[in-house]
Order: structure tokens, then sequence, then C-alpha cells
């Protein structure tokens, strides 16, 4: 029988095959930990006498509860004392179990779903699975990728396997060539939109056609990323020559790459392979897209209508339904999270504010996603493009995306955010979240309104 | 860990209407900087619950009423977002032992069953039914897989996958049959070195 991607990763990771009275065990290749779900898997570790089974294939990290500013002296203002505790709890506990661990002092650090493709840590055909629902992204490799609770973080600190059942399979197709102007957060709001935010639960989705296919590896994140923002646990793209070429400089890469490479490019999925469920988009019909509402399936093209929705959510937003969205005024943009914080993120923020100065009515902060990405950034210039137009350059970190360490708005504040989730007081309480493209944060953050980037020449902003 | 065991559960009702209820709401991200498990329930909904000065509202989750209530009934999608295991903590802290919906979300359903917290997909028409009949006393009968509503409402059959219905039957966790598989998991790993 035919088998798709997803079918070929699943089979070879089966320890015990699912029956009717029990799920399947499947073998995970890759554990990524951080300090948020960890702790009270660690106390049952603790509790109970055992061991990490494998802490070759754990990787830990810190990213959510981490300052993103330093102060005078180099230290670092946690917002509380348990924010301080957990991530040195993080620290301890790594440490007790011989886990490698990038914290402060890693050039490596960053947040844990930019960290591990960075290092080759992530690779095709691997199960990866973190405390963590954007682990969907790591599946831009051809990895199967999701998140888990911290109970099952507890059975993969232990076993090294998670108890589960094989979810649905469904492909979401787009052909064709995007616009100008179009990107691949444009492209996974528009997926959203389409099949809705439950649409894909229960499903592993397969991103399938030339869209994806000319993709590179960092667009192809930002799809698959935001899987779960649609319901589905995990998002898959096929391996190609895109992602064997990736790993050419990465530390963590197959000693024999091309050796590796053929095994990853037999992954593709099989002609004529079954789905349970299809969608199809075309590329070219696409546009720059911004959300409206409280979750991300509530997002629309940057130069339609706020369509007339849930009278709560746009109550929250105070959106008005009929009216334009483009022209609604900024009060805070961040270009970060494990979506869009980048390297090619930064560059597209970088090529449209160079020159140009932030609205004097926004504040803007930008968070790389790790220290490497920092560190290339900063090599290119781009901070000091940033710096000039006022925006705040920080540490690397989840940041504004969660706002756990701190880092939210005022009640009321607009936020035009690259991060993934837009629900009700995500970025502090009463805040209102705009999901967009690092372009369309970019260009809002200059016009001080929410702006379709490809039109600032048109408004004399150039 | 294990938990109480769930069998049976007749209680009344807990209505919440709203579609696509994330686990922002069900607890906010600023208050998961805890490394314990414990004391969350009164974290849960918290934005829902209390005013920017942290005054309390008067939503029906802080009614006296609302204590009696071990069944949450909730709009479609419940769950939806992030991976936190606090979620079901924060809500079983509070009182609750089951949800009620017509769909929710896959992370959620997974974490909600590791600590014998039951979530319970029903058909449109009694999920209907329950939205509209907040406080309605309903028997959930694990032994037989069904809802039972009040006054000959109806008998509806809810699915749960086998395993997941037994560890919960028993209280039992699944790490205990995790670890029991150590040999078939060395063999495994001796293969795909």
């Amino acid at each position: 029988m035919p088998k798709s991607l997803f079918d070929k990763v699943w089979d070879r990771h089966v320890v015990t095959a699912e029956t009717r009275e029990r799920p399947a065990t499947l073998f995970i290749d890759l554990h990524l930990i951080h300090e948020v779900t960890t702790p009270q898997a660690f106390t049952v570790l603790r509790e109970r006498g055992l061991k990490v089974r494998r802490p070759d294939l754990t990787l830990a990290t810190i990213d959510h509860s981490t300052p993103t500013l330093l102060n005078a002296d180099g230290t670092r203002p946690y917002v509380s004392v348990q924010a301080e505790k957990q991530v040195d709890l993080l620290l301890a506990n790594t440490a007790e179990h011989g886990i490698t661990t990038h914290g402060w002092d890693s050039p490596y650090r960053g947040i844990v779903h930019v960290m591990g493709p960075e290092l080759g840590a992530t690779q095709p055909g691997m199960t990866i699975v973190c405390g963590d629902s954007h682990t969907a992204t790591h599946g831009a490799f051809g990895a199967l990728a999701f998140g888990i609770g911290t109970t099952q973080v507890g059975h993969v600190l232990a076993s090294q396997c998670i108890l589960m059942r094989k979810p649905k399979s469904m492909c979401v197709h787009v052909d064709g060539e995007l616009a100008d102007g179009v990107s691949a957060k444009d492209v996974i709001l528009a997926i959203i939109a389409k099949i809705g935010v439950g649409g894909g639960t229960g499903h592993v989705i397969e991103y399938r056609g030339s869209c994806f296919e000319n993709m590179n590896m960092s667009e192809r994140m930002t799809v698959c990323n935001m899987s779960i923002e649609a319901g589905a646990r995990a998002g898959m793209i096929a391996p190609d020559a895109t992602t064997v070429a990736y790993f050419e400089d990465k530390v963590m890469a197959p000693v024999n790459l091309e050796q590796a490479a053929a095994d990853w490019l037999s992954l593709a999925s099989d002609p004529d392979c079954r789905y349970d469920k299809k969608v199809h988009l075309n590329a070219a019909d696409i546009k720059p897209m911004v959300t409206y509402g409280t979750h991300p399936g509530m997002a629309m093209p940057i130069d339609g209508l706020v369509p007339d929705d849930d009278a709560q959510a746009l109550a929250y937003m105070d959106m008005q339904a009929g009216a334009a969205i483009a022209g609604t005024k900024v009060d805070r943009v961040f270009i970060g999270s494990c979506t869009n914080s980048r390297i090619e993120d930064f560059r597209t923020a970088a090529k449209i504010l160079a020159g140009k100065t932030v609205a004097d009515s926004v504040t803007a902060v930008f968070v790389p996603g790790s220290e490497q990405v920092k560190t290339a950034a900063e090599a290119e210039g781009l901070h000091d493009i940033f710096l000039a137009a006022g925006v705040q350059w920080r540490e690397p970190g989840c940041s504004m995306c969660i706002g756990m360490n701190g880092d939210i708005g005022k009640p009321g504040d607009l936020i035009v955010s690259t991060s993934n989730r837009n629900f009700e007081g995500r970025q502090g309480p009463g805040v209102r979240t705009v999901l967009a493209s690092p372009a369309t944060a970019a260009a809002s953050a200059i016009a001080g309104v929410i702006t379709d980037a490809r039109n600032l020449s048109k408004r004399g902003l150039s | 860990m294990s938990f109480a065991p769930f069998k049976t559960l007749s209680a009344p009702t807990l209505v919440l209407t709203t579609q696509n209820i994330d686990t922002d709401q069900i607890i906010p991200a600023r208050f998961l900087t805890t490394t314990s498990r414990k004391g969350l329930g009164k974290l849960a909904f918290h934005d829902w619950r209390y005013d920017e000065e942290g005054n309390m509202s008067d939503h029906p989750l802080n009614s006296d009423a609302a204590k009696a209530c071990q069944i949450l009934v909730a709009g479609h999608n419940f769950g939806c977002g992030s991976s936190r295991e606090h979620a079901p903590w924060a809500l079983m802290d509070y009182g609750f032992r089951a949800v009620i919906s017509s769909e929710i979300a896959d992370i959620f359903h997974a974490n909600a069953l590791k600590n014998g917290f039951l979530p319970i997909v029903i058909e449109t028409s009694a999920h209907e039914w329950l939205l509209d009949h907040p406080g309605a006393d309903v028997t959930i009968d694990l032994e037989k897989c069904e809802v039972r509503l009040p006054k000959n409402g109806g008998i509806y059959p809810f699915k749960i996958d086998p395993f997941s219905r037994h560890c919960l039957l028993q209280g039992q966790d699944e790490l205990d049959y995790l670890l029991g598989q150590d040999e078939v998991i060395s063999a495994h790993e001796a293969k795909h070195v």
C-alpha cells in the first residue's frame, strides 16, 4: 500500500503496535525541554526513583520565563522570584540528569523551536516531542513533531517513549506562485482561516504543492509552526534538496550527510497515498493576512473589510464589522516568537525599516529567536537599522508571544505581532493582538496604523 | 502518579457556552512560572473571574452554586491552544472532574486523561441541550460509556480510548505500563542506533 510521509515516519518508530485495547508505544528520537513544562515531570522522576533513560536524546534550553533585557550591572530583570527559580530549577534538573543544556552561557541558547533546527538536532524522519504545542515547527524537516503535556514529558524522560494512537492524516495542497509581498505567514493564516481553528483536530497535516517546495526552511518552519492553530498536533513537509542543503553548516548534522540525505529523500509520500482529508488552495489567491478576532482562524486579507463575525470577539478587539482593517491604530509592534524570529524575518523587516523611523505613538520590540540569530543579524548590521528607527532590539526568548517574562502590553493596547496566538489576554490582560507577517508588522510600526507593506510607498512614507 | 478512580459521577453542570475556549482562558500564561501542580484552582479562568484590580466578578464560576458543579459543559472546540497541563490541573483543583463538549482539542484531551479528568465529546443534540440547561443534574457512567441527562432526557453514548478508560476506572497512571516495556524498548534502540 502506498505510504505517506507521515505513515513512513510513524512506522519506523513503533515499538509496540496499536491494538483495540492499547495505543501504540512510539519511540522518540529527540526530546526538547524547557523550564515551564518540566519541573513537575522531574519531581515525578525523583519521587519514583527513576533516571532519565536517554539523556543523549534530550536537549534543554531556557526561553519562556527568561528576561529579554539586561540590567546595567549585567544581572537579569526577572519578572518575579518564581520565574527566576523556575529557570534555575531547569538548570539544576538537567545538570543532575546529565542533559545537554543551552543556558545563559551558550552561544546556541534560544527559543526551543528555533534552536533545535539551527543546531541540526532536528532532522528529517525523526520523532520529536516537547512540552510545547509549537513543536509542530520541526515538521518542516519531514520530522513527526508534536507538543505533549507534562505527564508525557515524564514518560519520555523515563522511557523515551509515548503511548499514542495514530492520528488521522490531512493533506493541505497549495500550488502556484505567491504574489510579491506575500509571505509564508500569510499562507498559513490563509490556511487556518479556510479550515478553521479546529479543522485539523485529530489529524497530522502534510503540506504539499509547489508553494511549499519553493519555500526556504525558515518559511517552511513558519508554516508548520502554526499547524496547531488549526487544531492539528503536527504538520509536515517532505524533505528535498532544500532540506538537505540546510544541514551543510549545522554543528549536529550527520557526519555523512550524503548517506543521510539518501534516506531522508526516500521519506517523501508515495504517489497515490491516502489521506483522510484533503484541502486545496491556490497560492496566487493569497494576500497579506491579518487577524481581526480572538483566535488565529479569524484571519482576513489586509485590504478587506472586517467580517460580521462573533460579536464577543469583535467587541474585545474593538473592531467594527464592515470597516477596513487597514488604518486601525497600532500601539505596539512585536517581531519575534518561534513563528517569525529567524534571520530571514529580520532581513525582511530591515528592508522595510531602512532609513525610516517607528511612529512616535508606537513601541516596537524585536526579539531574535536565538543567540545565533542575534549574532547573525548584528553581523549584517540589521540591528543598526532597527536602533536608528527607534526599535528596541532585545535578548533572545519567547518574550511577548506568551508574556511569561513580563514582556506584555497595557490593557487596551493593540499589538501587531508576528507570533502565533491572538487569544484574549495572551499578550497581557486586555491586550488586543493582531497576528501578521514581519513585513506587515514593520510597515505598521512606521505608519502607526495597520499597513499593507506593499502600499508604504503609495502612502508617501518612502 | 496515580489518581482517584473514575467510575460514575452524578453532579450538576456548570455551563460556559463560549466556543473555542483556549488554554490561555483556562489558565493565563503568566501563572505558569509555578513549579508545582498543586493549588491552581484559584487561577482557573482567572481573567474571567477577576478584574484588573483583583476584584471578583459576578461570573457564574464565582457563584456559590458553582462549588457543587463537578461537570463542566463548554462550547465547541474546548481546550484549544497550548500544551500546558496546568489547564486540566487548574480545572481539577477548582472542583471539576469532567468536561463535556462537541469537540475537544487534542493535546488538552490527552493531558486531561492522564490526570483522571474525563473529556467527553458528545453528539450535537445532547450538547445543545446541556448548553441550554445550566445546573442540570447529569450522570456520567464510565463503565457503560454513557451520559444520562435528567428527567428521562435521554442516554447518550460517548467514545473513549479503551486503554484510557481502563486507567481511569482503576485510577492507574500509564507510566508503569511504559516502564514494563523496557525490553522491547531496548530491542528497538538496539535496532535503530
